[in-house]
């Protein structure tokens, strides 16, 4: 089997209003998708749904061929997907404690993983700073080592890089590639940026307004998209 | 000085300053047992009548120790519904008194430092992995220095604290006199010195106890 979620007749509402709907969403097995579209277009609601955080109010997520159930999603599967958010939080705590924390939360030894992941995201000399006094480069790159320190089968991105300097976007493109290629790990890309899709995704998907207007192989979504609002997002021209 | 430093004053001023460190030390102890947990579920709940018991806590923290003190009195005089107990004028009147004032303070500050943590924190800790215990115990690892901070400014309160022992306690020489009623006898029978000495001593144990919150809030901010 190859497929890591299908999504079928999802719905997501909060407190009445419809911000997700979704007829049907297939994320295959290693391959890096990358969702784009407007800010509020429901794609934080999705990555969440996906990372079992939310239960939809209708409809199923299949996780590797099981029904999920939300939070209520056994440990064992939840504990195969995580997220890097936009906005990362991180504990107080030095930056070595705050990448061991799942292999903690796991009961699984530490020895010399911690070290080499943040030597291979640039930050093996910060170890043993204070997380809390990172830039906000740092603190992304702290976030992607936390996350990928207990190698997830799923990593979703919820615009990891927005407000950074082009040499972190590039640094942490370069990570979730080589995750990917080297792993196998499936991404999930969520962005406003339509050129990091085009970069790094194998598909690309457009959300407008909780729907999935089109997806498709990248090359072609960019070169030759089917949906006139397609072609208008991505030559930057959409007016929403 | 050397009358001071090297007298027989000390054998005096000794006991009374051990017995203060006892009693706000065991009532210390008791609100901190029963306020961080009680504090904890506040923050970390949205139970109905949570509102209310916020405002009954910051009334709480606001409450005069003395009125505190009339009450404590009142439940423990001997005809009062704990008066079998036979604590009044007893260092455990004291420290009941000093538990009831110092407890809406712990609980609402680990309450506020809980809630103080950045709202997404919990859900980031679940998306790596963390069952609900472990979410919740990071959480409180996360808001431990602001939970700290509430245990040393309720120590600063109840040390310093004067209308209620001296209501509960009666001030009674060798047996519940402690450092804020022995600088009111002192003062009122004219005996300045023994006053101004335990009033330095006062003053460095509150000294010592804001330094260490400053410290600790300075490490979390």
């Amino acid at each position: 089997m190859s497929t890591a979620f299908r999504l079928e007749a999802v719905r997501q509402t909060y407190a009445g209003r419809t911000v997700l709907d979704l007829d049907f969403l297939e994320v295959r097995r290693g391959e890096i998708l990358a969702l784009v579209g407007p800010s509020g277009s429901g794609k934080s609601t999705l990555l969440r749904l996906l990372n079992f955080l939310e239960r939809p109010t209708e409809g199923r997520v299949w996780y590797e061929g099981q029904a999920t159930d939300g939070e209520r999603t056994p440990l064992e599967l939840r504990r195969q997907v995580t997220t890097v958010f936009q906005h990362t939080v991180l504990q107080k705590a030095s930056v070595r404690a705050n990448v061991a924390y799942g292999l903690r939360l796991r009961g699984q030894p530490t020895d010399g993983r911690v070290r080499s992941l943040l030597a291979s995201v640039g930050m093996g000399e910060l170890a043993g700073a204070q997380a809390r006094l990172l830039s906000g480069g740092e603190k992304q790159r702290v976030a992607l080592a936390r996350a990928l320190i207990f190698r997830p089968r799923v990593l979703l991105l919820d615009e990891p890089t927005a407000n950074l300097d082009p040499y972190n976007v590039g640094l942490i493109e370069q990570i979730v590639r080589a995750e990917n290629r080297e792993h196998g790990t499936t991404v999930v890309l969520v962005t406003h940026n339509v050129f990091q899709a085009h970069r790094l995704a194998h598909r690309t998907g457009l959300v407008l307004n909780g729907g999935l207007v089109e997806l498709a192989d990248t090359p072609v979504f960019f070169a030759s998209p089917a949906d006139p609002r397609t072609a208008a997002f991505v030559s930057g021209e959409m007016v929403y | 000085m050397s009358g001071l430093l090297g007298g027989e004053i000390w054998a005096d001023l000794l006991p009374i300053i051990f017995l203060s460190l006892r009693v706000t030390g065991i009532a210390l102890a008791i609100c901190t047992v029963a306020g961080v947990p009680i504090g904890a579920i506040l923050g970390l709940t949205r139970i109905p009548g949570r509102r209310l018991v916020t405002a009954i806590l910051y009334t709480g923290m606001g409450l005069p120790p003395v009125v505190v003190g009339l009450f404590v009195y009142l439940l423990l005089s001997r005809s009062g519904p704990l008066g079998a107990l036979g604590w009044l004028f007893t260092p455990r009147a004291m420290i009941l008194a000093q538990a009831v004032i110092s407890f809406p303070l712990v609980t609402g500050l680990t309450m506020t430092a809980i809630q103080s943590v950045d709202p997404s924190f919990r859900q980031q800790m679940r998306a790596l992995g963390a069952t609900r215990l472990q979410e919740i115990w990071a959480l409180l690892r996360e808001a431990r220095l602001g939970v700290v901070a509430g245990i040393v400014a309720a120590f600063g309160s109840i040390i310093s604290e004067v209308g209620a022992v001296m209501l509960v306690g009666g001030n009674i020489a060798g047996k519940t006199r402690v450092l804020t009623t022995a600088i009111v006898l002192n003062t009122r029978q004219g005996e300045f010195q023994p006053a101004i000495l335990l009033g330095v001593i006062l003053l460095v144990l509150a000294f010592l106890a804001n330094l260490a919150m400053l410290r600790l809030q300075g490490r979390s901010g």
